[in-house]
C-alpha cells in the first residue's frame, strides 16, 4: 500500500510528459503534464513550509477554477498537510457573511493555513484576521514558480497510508458543516476498486465541470483520473452553467469516455443547448455518463438520450451511482455499457406500506431507477426504525459498511456517535434492495438537494430569521422536486399575521433576498402564512416533511403526487 | 412617447414578463427595470442561460455566455441597452 504522494511520484518518474489535466478556462487550454503538475506543486509546498506549515496541518483552499487551485491542492499534499477545498463564494454571496461562516468552520477545523487569491483575501481580510490570528495565508498569485525539484525530499513522502490525506466538507453555510477525513489508504483503495467497477484505465478521458469541493467532483472528476494516469479534461462549473454545450464540445474534441453528472444536469443539457452549438459534435466516445449525487429520474435520462442520440450518444452509456463523501465516493454503481435497470413498483403499496411491490398492469406505478450493485467489499443493509434489517423490497434506511468508510467526522465526535451503529454507517437515505440492486426512494434526513448540492434547511431558516418581522421557530424551509428542472426547488414558509397583501409581498421579498445573499442557493418561493400554519411536532420541533405535505395540499393541489418520486407515465 | 422610447419600453416589458413568468414562475411578482437581477440572486445561475436563449429567440441578437454576469448587465434596463446596441450594430 502506498500514499497519494508515492502514486503521483510514479507518474512523475514514469510518464513525466503525459498530460494529466487539460485545464479549460474560457477559450484557453492549459495542458498540464505530470512533470509540470508536480514541479509547480512542489514549489507551492515549499511556500507552505516557509510559512510554517507542517505535516498533518489542515490547509484550506478557496480558489476559483484554474491551475492555481490544482497547484495549491497538490502543494498541500506534497508538504504532508491535509488539504481541504471549500467553495469559492459566488458573486451574489455577501462576503462578510461568507467570512463569518468560514470563521465558524475554522473554529472546528483549526486550519494552519489558507490558500486563496488576492481578490478573496482582500474581501475577507478583516474577518479572517479577527477570528484566526495565527492563520497563515498563501496568496496564489505569489506561488513560487515551478522548477525542477526533487520533490521526493518533501515531507509528504514520509506519510504512511493510514495518515489523513484530505478533508472533504459537507455543504452548509454555518458550523453545521461536517468534515470527512479520508486516509491515503481509503482514497487509493477506493479509486482502484471504483476504477475496476467502471472499467476505467489509463486510456480513458474523464471530462468534468464538477466543483472540487464536492465528493463527486473531487474523487470521480479529479483525483481518480490523475491517480490512475488517465486523462482529465477539467472545466469551470461557472462556465458550464452558462454554456452547457462546452461539455459536449469538450467530450467531442478530447474523445471523452467518462463523465459524472448530477440529475439536474441531464435536464439542463437536454433543454438548454442550441443546435448550432452542437454542429460537428460527436459523442460516440462517451462510454459512461453517470448520474449521481441527487435523486435520479428516468425522465431525465430519457430527455438526455433523445437530445443527444443524434450526436452519437449511446443509450447504454447512461449509468447510475449512489455515493457519499463518508465512503470516499461510490457505494453502488450500475454496470458499465448496460442499460440502467428500472423497477416499476406499485404506487399505493409504496406510499401506504413502504413496500416496493412490482406493479401489476393497470395499477398506478412508480418507476425507480436502480443505483446499481455495491462495490466489492461494500455491504449494504436496509434497516427499520429499530435498526433491524428488513427483507428485500421493504423500504428503510440504507446502512453500509466498507473498508473505505471514514472512521469519524473531523473533530465532531458528537456527530460521529449519531451516525454509526455497531460499525454500520447510517446514511439517512431511504431505499430498498431487489435482486442485489439498490434503489433509492427518498431520505430520512432533512436535507435539501439542489443541483447535487446539499443544503441544510436549518441554515436557511436561520438566515430568514434575520429579516425584521420573521420569527425563528415559525419559519420552515424545505425542498420540493421540480420535474422540469430535475432537481429540488427551495421553498420557505414564514408565519406572520399581515393582512395587507403588499406588506406580505415586501416581507417575502426581504426573505428571498436575505437567503439569496446569505446562502449558496436561490430560493424559489417564499410564502407568508398566518400564525398557526406551520406544523410542529409535540416536542415543538419543525416537522419539515409534514410542512412540505401541507404546502403541497394547500398550494399545489392540482399537482398532488408529482412531488414524491417519479410517477410512471406509462402506467 | 417617441418611437424609439416606445420600442425600448416594449423590450423592457417583454424581458420583465419573461423573468417573472418563466424564471420566477410567479406572474404576480413584478420585476422592476432597475432592480438587480444577477447580483441579487433573483435569477440564479441555473437560469442565466434561459435568459440568453430567450433574448436570442425574441430579439435575434446574441448574448455571449461570457456576458452572463452582473458586471455586464444586472438589470432589465442594462440588458435592454445591450440588446438595442446589438440591434443597431446589426442594422448598421
Amino acid at each position: 500500500m502506498t500514499t497519494l504522494v508515492e502514486r503521483l511520484g510514479e507518474h512523475y518518474r514514469q510518464t513525466p510528459e503525459r498530460v494529466a489535466i487539460h485545464c479549460l478556462t474560457g477559450d484557453s487550454v492549459e495542458a498540464i503534464m505530470y512533470r509540470s503538475l508536480l514541479d509547480s506543486a512542489a514549489s507551492a509546498a515549499r511556500d507552505l513550509i516557509a510559512l510554517g506549515v507542517q505535516a498533518g496541518d489542515v490547509v484550506i483552499i478557496i480558489q476559483p477554477h484554474g491551475c492555481d487551485l490544482i497547484t495549491g491542492f497538490f502543494g498541500a499534499l506534497l508538504c504532508g498537510a491535509v488539504p481541504s477545498i471549500l467553495a469559492f463564494p459566488s458573486e451574489k454571496l455577501d462576503p462578510q457573511r461568507y467570512a463569518r461562516s468560514l470563521a465558524a468552520l475554522m473554529d472546528v477545523t483549526r486550519p494552519t493555513a489558507l490558500i486563496t487569491n488576492k481578490r478573496f483575501e482582500g474581501e475577507v481580510h478583516d474577518v479572517l484576521s479577527e477570528s484566526g490570528s495565527s492563520l497563515r495565508i498563501l496568496i496564489s498569485e505569489a506561488f513560487s514558480a515551478g522548477q525542477q525539484h526533487d520533490f521526493m525530499s518533501l515531507p509528504g513522502v514520509d506519510l504512511s497510508p493510514d495518515d489523513v490525506a484530505l478533508l472533504q466538507h459537507s455543504s452548509g453555510t454555518t458550523g453545521l458543516q461536517k468534515g470527512v477525513a479520508l486516509s491515503h489508504f481509503s482514497i487509493l483503495t477506493h479509486v482502484e476498486r471504483y476504477a475496476e467497477k467502471v472499467q476505467m484505465d489509463v486510456q480513458d478521458v474523464v471530462v468534468s465541470w464538477l466543483p472540487l469541493y464536492h465528493d463527486m467532483g473531487l474523487i470521480a472528476g479529479f483525483l481518480m483520473p490523475v491517480l490512475l494516469g488517465a486523462t482529465l479534461v477539467l472545466m469551470s462549473p461557472l462556465e458550464w452553467v452558462r454554456a452547457p454545450y462546452r461539455l459536449m464540445q469538450a467530450v467531442s474534441h478530447y474523445g471523452g469516455t467518462y463523465s459524472w453528472l448530477p440529475n439536474f444536469a441531464f435536464n439542463f443539457c437536454a433543454q438548454k443547448i442550441r443546435d448550432r452549438d452542437l454542429q460537428g459534435v460527436d459523442l460516440s466516445s462517451w462510454r459512461a455518463v453517470i448520474n449521481c449525487s441527487e435523486p435520479m429520474r428516468l425522465e431525465s435520462h430519457a430527455q438526455f438520450i433523445k437530445r443527444f442520440a443524434p450526436y452519437g450518444l449511446r443509450e447504454e452509456a447512461l449509468g447510475s451511482c449512489y455515493a457519499m463523501a463518508e465512503n470516499v465516493f461510490a457505494v453502488t454503481q450500475s454496470t458499465i455499457a448496460a442499460p440502467v435497470k428500472v423497477d416499476r413498483i406499485d404506487r399505493r403499496a409504496f406510499h401506504e406500506e413502504q413496500l416496493a411491490k412490482p406493479a401489476n398492469m393497470g395499477t398506478g406505478s412508480i418507476a425507480v431507477l436502480s443505483a446499481g450493485r455495491p462495490l466489492p467489499k461494500t455491504q449494504i443493509r436496509i434497516i427499520d426504525e429499530t435498526l433491524n434489517e428488513v427483507p428485500e423490497r421493504v423500504v428503510g434506511e440504507i446502512a453500509l459498511k466498507s473498508e473505505t468508510l471514514m472512521t469519524a467526522y473531523y473533530r465532531r465526535d458528537e456527530l460521529t456517535e449519531d451516525t454509526f451503529h455497531d460499525g454500520w454507517y447510517l446514511s439517512g437515505d431511504l431505499g430498498y434492495l431487489a435482486n442485489g440492486e439498490l434503489y433509492i426512494t427518498g431520505r430520512k434526513k432533512e436535507i435539501i438537494i439542489v443541483g447535487g448540492k446539499n443544503i441544510y434547511p436549518q441554515d436557511l431558516e436561520a438566515i430568514a430569521g434575520e429579516v425584521d418581522g420573521i420569527h425563528p421557530g415559525r419559519t420552515v424551509a424545505f425542498g420540493l422536486f421540480n420535474e422540469q428542472l430535475g432537481t429540488e426547488d427551495v421553498i420557505v414558509v414564514a408565519e406572520e399575521d399581515i393582512e395587507d397583501p403588499q406588506a406580505r409581498e415586501r416581507l417575502s421579498e426581504a426573505v428571498r433576498q436575505m437567503i439569496n445573499h446569505g446562502s449558496d442557493v436561490a430560493v424559489r418561493h417564499v410564502r407568508v402564512v398566518p400564525r398557526g400554519w406551520v406544523i410542529k411536532t409535540s416536542s415543538g420541533k419543525l416537522g419539515r416533511d409534514a410542512n412540505r405535505q401541507k404546502y403541497i395540499n394547500t398550494f399545489l393541489m392540482e399537482r398532488e403526487g408529482s412531488y414524491t418520486i417519479e410517477e410512471d407515465a406509462g402506467a | 412617447m417617441t418611437q424609439a422610447s416606445e420600442f425600448r419600453s416594449r423590450i423592457q416589458n417583454e424581458i420583465a414578463d419573461y423573468i417573472s413568468q418563466e424564471i420566477l414562475r410567479d406572474a404576480t411578482r413584478k420585476v422592476s427595470f432597475e432592480e438587480p437581477l444577477i447580483s441579487s440572486g433573483l435569477i440564479d445561475s441555473f437560469h442565466l442561460v434561459d435568459l440568453a436563449l430567450f433574448v436570442e429567440k425574441t430579439f435575434t441578437v446574441r448574448i455571449d455566455d461570457t456576458e452572463l454576469r452582473a458586471s455586464v448587465f444586472d438589470t432589465v434596463q442594462a440588458l435592454t441597452d445591450l440588446i438595442l446596441e446589438r440591434m443597431q450594430g446589426k442594422a448598421g
